[in-house]
């Protein structure tokens, strides 16, 4: 199968990258950008681990096709600290013990900053229906929704 | 509390702080196995067992080896030595040699330029089985079949068999006002981590071998691996990476670990694999099926005269942790009631299917469930309230069990009293409109086992720091972060001894040339016993530094404090310099600095065979109560709200302690509603559904709130007086559940999961009850039990007759 | 790593490109949208297309719009989260707006598309699963084997029609519009699932493209979707409830109720309806259709649960949803 070449455009910069075509876009950020950050945990859309943004919606990265994720604004857990340092989300997970083996969070805080893009206040419910496709086996969830409650408020308020 | 007890002002321990690697975890820095890559790194993968149990005929390689890209095939005969996690139960290979015991049974590995080539090898590799007849059954394995699973356990399939009276039961049940017998079953579920586990293997060219790979346990890889590659351990290295999520489910050295190595030994290429979701399932190591009988004796005021309790525990494949599960699911049930006189029988069988082994709760959490359905059952039997009825019943304090395991501090009462009260129990229990209802469980945990899995007098754990000249400390330690925050506490307890700010404290862990042995993050042992050593070696290097800055200062050492990354005297704090510069005079003064501390358990008052399961420096306790409505029509049960209250002793750090809880919570409700491991006897044995769509875990829909309450008394043998709280609050949720239904709907389900078919089952049943009705005949002899007297019989801790050991044999003779 | 096979990956630009190719590569080519459902059933490999056709770039196949007259045209290509999204959908189908939100997760409704629930491959525990894992059982009449596990000595496959969205466009009437080889045609979604086998679960021709899903104007008609499943969300359903009433003058005139995931086919309970039809909504009305209506679903040990509860539920969710349309 003969490689492609692709220019995605990842976390603002766009790389030109050769990769074989049947490969999914978990695949490509792995293996062929490095990019490990972004998990797997099924491969199969039933885990929500290997969550990234394209134009700004949370997608399972291990169903889009590498050749398909073109011409999109791709996101991942790498892009989310700008110069400023740890996006708030990440800062408030990372305080309020959201992170416990952290292999769900990538895919937790793109879906969240996804949902705090679209809607600056959610509340409780609409939280977790928003991450209701993210699994976590650590957390029971409850430090997960405080850290983006509390992201929420200082993105709300600066 | 004694205002005499009162606890010291801590800079960190108690408090809510940032976890040290929490930002790296929150950017996607933290890499795990699988993130790791080497130059010229060849992926592996396994051929698994189609058929649950055969013996291999031949295997043919040929096809695979001649593809381009195969760089090369492994068989089982490249790897004949046995291993296993205990040294009685070395019952695995790498690869299956002579026969496969369940479907997913490793048979041969691929290393492969790529995963797809990997993939694509593997379908080309033929093996002939020659069939044998599997059993699925536990209750069918204990008939002595041919060929049993294995040439050694304790009789055909049966791997282990307990028998041990503590005490005169049946007279303790025969003064009983009411004897209660119930039998319950317990399905087996699995830990299911989000990391698939993953390692990479590579033989470096001078000879030394080093394996990074998501496991708990680096020491007992370092052993196991050692013995099968046939490597001296001088020459391997085990770096165990941040485990995705562990649960007990990466406690066991596994087939692909080695595998993968000897891959690496035989293309001298680095090697990797990462297991794909459904072969998760078939590493497994989970919670064990059990059926369980349970005999309480109670007086008409509800105190307990005695207790027979049997189980038979479904194995799978293999030894794993088994023999310690069969242990563990006889030796707690008597650390939270008083029960003067207690029998336990277990049996462990081995059957086609994925081996079980330790999970959260390890071996407790089904006699748990029996347990306290039993004493919600003898509640209302004897019209007493069942939080009650606990409280009246609480072990005491400092005290030792009939079975002879040592009771220190015991916070349960508090916890209890924290729930009901939290929860309205006593204004609402029983009062709830039905299909609403309160449940309320109580529990207990070690914190660590008593002794390691190699018996020996060796410390548990060690920490070394080295202290630069810069003010910088690092703590190297064996102990492995799986996610319970093991790196945070460990630098938690270095930085609040030597006063210094947490993130001048570098760990270094999980690594076997580089780090002290801990042996590894199970048993809820790492918080106490790593923490011990570190504030052990913290101590040390900071009477050094405190020496060289006396000196220095011209203070008395007595009068000399740490803190704020400073030394300075405390009744002149202008006498003071930094923290680096007391390194710096103490260096000069000593040498390079550097300290150890280590931990080792105190010895234990029992001493019959089997005594070594069941004992730890300090039992945690946890009680809950939750609310929840049940659907008499569908028999679908929605918890709505749980209270849980946990003896911690101290919490370290907050967040984390909450944040266990919490998950332990999760994990429980999840046990008690849906999570099941099922397979088709009828249909060759396959598992029902290894994938994580239809293995139901609870998602953000169902997880109810918690209302968590750490209870702080300091216990004296834990680091800052910390007790576990990784493990223990898993347990009381889910026979709550069973409990709460009963308030709900006034049915009993003696099962779990507590499935809506279940209720609706029990609903319609004439004695309002679902669960297993028949027990199977164990078999047990007189001449299979172990007969011990309890401590207010005025035993020894040792056996009765020839069962004794023979120093206690010789002691009680010249006596 | 779950991978996908090799194949050939083409993405015409209009639907008449997408059936020509689909002419020229004939039965290994397959269509694929989101391909949430498609790519996890390749990476177990029960089906291996040597081309995936992408519908990624073919204009029109998206949107909603209501005519003058209150019909409802929906693209296929549509994303399940589009339309969630879209308030007036959710006020003029709230059935359907039902079915759309409860599917799967945010993430895949991000992903999957309303014409890839519609054709949802049917599924089942014994051939939802990897290679190796099937290789255990010989295979199945599914995928290239000959005995079906859920049912052995059965002729035909029991994999269930999981979709969500199907017992809901068959209970509003819904249309679909192909394209095919042989130029436009219009089925009834009823039509479409007229099925008895799960390896055929829908009369799609070979070669056809859904352009457009057409709902006629439900005027006062009511309207609902129930779903059974062991959580709030990732799960298939494992019981599909659909109905629909218009009343006249308090009386019911028409009468539609839809089961769905308890067989191969979604299946409309004709004795049910007649029992609704001319009647009150009254509790007897409503018990009289209960009693008949779970008489052909057929549920089987091959989802989540037990065939025998799931078989009660139907009496239960029937009854609930019936109970719901009461004005």
């Amino acid at each position: 199968m003969n490689k492609v070449t692709k220019t995605l455009r990842v976390n603002g910069e766009d790389h030109e990258v050769f990769f074989a075509p049947h490969k999914t876009l978990l695949e490509v950020l792995r293996e062929d950008m490095d990019l490990t950050g972004t998990k797997h945990g099924c491969e199969l859309g039933e885990c929500g681990t290997c969550t990234v943004l394209m134009d700004g919606e949370p997608v399972l990265s291990c169903l889009v096709l590498g050749l398909e994720s073109d011409g999109v604004e791709i996101t991942t857990v790498e892009g989310l600290a700008d110069e400023n340092g740890p996006h708030p989300l990440q800062h408030q997970f990372a305080e309020l013990g959201a992170a416990q083996c952290g292999y769900c969070t990538p895919g937790f805080l793109l879906t969240a900053k996804s949902l705090l893009d679209r809607e600056p206040a959610p509340d409780r419910q609409r939280i977790r229906k928003e991450l209701a496709g993210n699994l976590c086996r650590c957390t029971g969830y409850h430090q997960i929704y405080q850290a983006v409650e509390q992201a929420a408020e200082e993105l709300r308020h600066g | 509390m004694d205002n005499d007890k009162r606890k010291p002002e801590y800079r960190y321990i108690g408090k809510a702080f940032r976890k040290v690697d929490g930002l790296s975890k929150a950017t996607g820095a933290t890499r795990y196995a699988d993130d790791l890559s080497l130059p010229r790194m060849l992926h592996c993968k396994l051929l698994r067992s189609d058929v649950a149990y055969a013996n291999i005929v031949s295997i043919d390689t040929r096809e695979a080896e001649a593809m381009p890209g195969v760089k090369a095939v492994l068989t089982g005969e490249e790897l004949p030595i046995a291993f296993g996690i205990l040294p009685v139960s070395q019952d695995e290979h790498a690869l299956c040699h002579d026969k496969v015991r369940f479907i997913g049974d490793p048979v041969a590995a691929v290393a492969a330029i790529d995963e797809d080539t990997a993939f694509e090898a593997i379908k080309r590799i033929r093996v002939e089985y020659e069939p044998l007849e599997p059993v699925f059954d536990p209750a069918v394995a204990m008939e002595n079949r041919v060929p049993p699973l294995h040439d050694y356990g304790d009789d055909g399939n049966v791997h282990k068999r307990v028998s041990m009276e503590f005490g005169d039961v049946p007279a303790a049940l025969e003064e009983a006002d009411e004897v209660l017998e119930d039998i319950v079953f317990f399905e087996g579920n699995t830990h299911l981590p989000l990391e698939q586990h993953a390692t990479l293997a590579w033989y470096e060219p001078d000879g030394r071998m080093t394996i990074w790979s998501s496991t708990q346990t680096p020491h007992y890889l370092h052993k196991a691996a050692s013995k099968v590659l046939g490597l001296p351990p001088s020459r391997l290295r085990i770096v165990a990476c941040p485990n995705g999520g562990g649960f007990g489910g990466k406690s066991d050295p596994f087939n692909h670990e080695i595998a993968v190595a000897k891959l690496a030994m035989k293309t001298n290429r680095p090697v990797k694999i990462a297991l794909t979701r459904e072969e998760v399932f078939y590493c497994h190591r989970g919670r064990h099926p059990v059926l369980m009988r349970s005999k309480m004796g109670v007086k008409k005021d509800g105190s307990i005269t005695g207790m027979h309790f049997e189980c038979l525990l479904d194995g799978g494949a293999y030894g794993s942790y088994g023999v310690a599960s069969t242990y563990y699911t006889g030796a707690l049930q008597t650390v939270t009631y008083k029960v003067p006189s207690y029998r336990f029988d277990g049996v462990r069988t081995f059957t086609n299917k994925p081996p079980c082994g330790p999970k959260r709760g390890h071996g407790t959490v089904q006699p748990r469930f029996a347990l306290e359905i039993q004493m919600d059952k003898a509640a209302h039997k004897l019209g007493i309230d069942p939080a009650q009825l606990r409280l009246d019943n609480l072990q005491p304090a400092n005290s030792v069990t009939a079975n002879w395991l040592r009771i220190g501090t015991i916070g349960l009462r508090k916890c209890i009293e924290k729930v009901v009260e939290a929860s309205g129990w006593n204004e609402r229990y029983g009062k709830l409109p039905r299909g609403r209802g309160l449940g309320l469980a109580c529990s207990s945990y070690i914190t660590g086992a008593g002794l390691p899995i190699y018996w020996n007098s060796m410390p548990h754990t060690g920490v070394q720091l080295k202290l630069d000249r810069g003010g910088g400390v690092t703590a190297f330690c064996g102990a492995t972060d799986i996610g319970q925050g093991s790196d945070t506490v460990l630098a938690s307890c270095v930085a609040e001894v030597l006063g210094i700010d947490i993130m001048d404290v570098r760990v270094c862990v999980a690594d076997t040339d580089l780090t002290p042995v801990d042996l590894g993050s199970y048993s809820s042992r790492v918080t106490l016993m790593m923490g011990n050593a570190a504030i052990q070696a913290a101590e040390r290097a900071k009477e050094l530094l405190t020496k060289a800055a006396a000196a220095k200062l011209e203070v008395p050492g007595s009068r000399l404090v740490f803190a704020e990354n400073r030394v300075f005297d405390a009744e002149d704090p202008e006498k003071h310099m930094s923290f680096a510069q007391a390194i710096v005079f103490a260096e000069a003064k000593f040498g390079t600095i550097g300290t150890v501390g280590s931990y080792r358990p105190p010895s234990m008052p029992g001493r019959y065979r089997g005594a070594g399961v069941g004992p730890t420096p300090t039992y945690s306790y946890s009680a809950c109560v939750l609310e929840l409505q049940a659907d008499e029509e569908t028999g679908m049960i929605d918890v709505d709200k749980i209270w849980i209250a946990h003896d911690i002793g101290q919490a370290i750090n907050r967040n984390l302690a909450i944040g266990q809880v919490e998950g332990g919570v999760y994990m429980g409700l999840g046990e008690a509603l849906m999570e099941e491991m099922s397979y088709r006897p009828k249909r060759f044995g396959v598992h029902k559904v290894p994938s994580i769509l239809e293995y139901k875990t609870p998602t953000t829909m169902e997880m109810p709130d918690v209302e968590t309450f750490l209870i702080e008394d300091p216990d004296p043998e834990g680091p800052f007086g910390a007790k576990e709280v990784g493990q223990g609050p898993l347990l009381p949720v889910i026979p709550a559940v069973a409990n709460g239904v009963f308030d709900a709907l006034g049915v009993r389900v003696d099962r779990c999961p507590i499935t809506p078919e279940l209720v609706l089952k029990a609903l319609a049943s004439p004695d309002k009850r679902s669960g297993p009705t028949k027990y199977p005949d164990l078999r047990v002899t007189d001449e299979h039990t172990m007969r011990v007297k309890t401590p207010d019989e005025g035993g020894d801790g040792d056996a009765e007759g020839e069962w004794a050991s023979k120093k206690t044999k010789m002691e009680r003779a010249k006596s | 790593m779950m991978r996908l096979p090799p194949f050939t990956y083409t993405a015409p630009a209009t639907p008449e490109e997408v059936v020509h190719v689909l002419k020229e590569e004939g039965p290994g080519a397959s269509i694929v949208a989101g391909g949430t459902d498609l790519y996890p059933n390749m990476k177990r490999r029960q089906v291996e297309p040597k081309t995936l056709v992408s519908l990624r770039r073919v204009q029109g196949l998206k949107g909603i719009q209501k005519d003058s007259d209150g019909n409802v045209r929906i693209g296929p290509g549509a994303t399940l989260r589009d339309l969630e999204r879209n308030s007036e959908f959710a006020a003029t189908l709230p059935a359907l707006w039902t079915a759309v939100e409860s599917i799967s997760t945010p993430l895949l409704r991000n992903m999957g598309t309303i014409g890839g629930n519609l054709c949802l491959d049917t599924r089942c525990f014994y051939v939802n699963q990897n290679y190796e894992w099937r290789r255990a059982i010989n295979h199945c009449l599914k995928c290239s084997g000959d005995t079906c596990w859920t049912a052995p000595g059965s002729s035909i496959c029991w994999a269930v029609n999981s979709s969500d969205c199907v017992p809901v466009m068959m209970a509003l009437d819904a249309r679909y519009r192909l394209l095919g080889p042989d130029g436009v045609r219009e089925v009834s979604a009823a039509e479409m699932y007229d099925v008895t086998d799960g390896r055929e679960w829908l009369r799609r021709k070979p070669g056809e493209l859904m352009t457009d899903i057409l709902i006629p104007n439900q005027g006062n008609a009511r309207s609902v979707y129930l779903k059974l499943r062991r959580r709030g969300t990732f799960d298939f359903p494992v019981l599909g409830v659909a109905a629909r009433i218009e009343e006249d003058g308090g009386v019911i005139s028409k009468a539609n109720l839809i089961l769905n995931a308890v067989g191969p086919a979604p299946i409309r309970c004709k004795e049910a309806e007649a029992a609704l039809v001319g009647q009150k909504l009254s509790d007897e009305t409503i018990a009289a259709a209960v009693a008949v209506a779970p008489k052909g679903a057929k549920p089987l040990d091959n989802t989540d649960y037990m065939p025998s509860w799931r078989k009660k539920m139907v009496s239960v969710y029937t009854r609930r949803a019936l109970e719901s349309l009461r004005a």
